[in-house]
């Protein structure tokens, strides 16, 4: 489990890994599309994809012509897991920051520019 | 929890001890550095929500220092460090340590960006020892108030 934990950290070591990671996880995707946004070749790409399917953040179909690739989650938790708990601490702390901030805006009455209105519910 | 573009983001570097927070608010650049450094705004947002915040010290200018403590039913949990610079309405860089883990300390620099149109970007970074003490205290959730954030995640997990 460590060695696959060191592995999943050094593949996310790189900026593009990453990205590509971002991207997968809202999608599967192709090899070429996951190329397109960077200015790197599809060969380039497929190493990068290695390194992933190496580390078991992805895996790609087989049957299918594209070979789409596909981001494992339960991998990905071992990281993301810890990460998103710490990000909702903040997300909290930083919502009552939101309501103070609102308060703020009334008590200060004469703000040089205008405001948009707040776009959340109060929660 | 309605909330769509402006959700704090959140990137731990596989590489480096650090970790950086944005966010965004809807409210000027003053606005938001003043919440960070009047202890009455401080107190009102920085504790978790179920925990009091007392404020020893909250003295946010370049050499300054702060302390406080939050309390729960189960314990006090104090934090301290220095201000090393705080450059008016852009800029704080200031030590973090908990009492409690005394021996180890982060660095912490938090820009603010003003966006246009009354709105504000924050960027925080905290710069850990070693990479090992990052992740520790990512996975501790800094041991207090995650309670309410174990239960939404777990909803989120479950999907």
């Amino acid at each position: 489990m460590d060695d696959q934990l060191s592995r999943v950290f050094s593949a996310l070591a790189d900026p593009t890994r990453r990205d590509m990671v971002a991207r997968l996880a809202v999608a599967d995707a192709g090899v070429n599309e996951l190329a397109e946004p960077y200015d790197v070749s599809v060969q380039a790409v497929s190493k990068h994809l290695k390194v992933l399917e190496d580390a078991g953040l992805v895996t790609r179909t087989r049957e299918a012509q594209r070979r789409p690739v596909h981001l494992e989650a339960e991998v990905f938790d071992l990281m993301t897991k810890w990460i998103e708990r710490y990000r909702r601490q903040a997300e909290e702390r930083y919502r009552r920051l939101d309501d103070v901030l609102a308060e703020m805006d009334t008590d200060s009455a004469a703000p040089t520019e205008p405001r948009r209105p707040r776009e959340r519910g109060a929660s | 929890m309605s909330t769509t573009t402006r959700e704090t983001t959140i990137t731990a570097a596989p590489d480096a001890p650090t970790v950086l927070i944005t966010r965004e608010f809807d409210a000027p650049r003053e606005n938001v550095f003043r919440a960070h450094v009047e202890p009455e705004l401080v107190k009102r947002w920085l504790g978790p929500r179920d925990l009091t915040m007392e404020i020893d010290t909250y003295d946010a200018r370049t050499g300054g220092s702060y302390r406080y403590t939050h309390r729960d039913k189960d314990g006090d949990y104090t934090f301290f460090g220095s201000f090393h610079e705080v450059r008016p309405a852009e800029r704080i860089v200031q030590t973090f340590t908990y009492e409690g883990f005394a021996d180890s300390v982060t660095l912490e620099t938090m820009t603010f960006i003003d966006l246009g149109d009354g709105r504000t970007r924050l960027e925080g970074t905290s710069l850990f020892e070693s990479i090992e003490a990052r992740d520790g205290m990512i996975a501790s959730g800094m041991e207090i108030g995650v309670n309410e954030g174990y239960e939404k995640l777990d909803e989120l997990l479950a999907e």
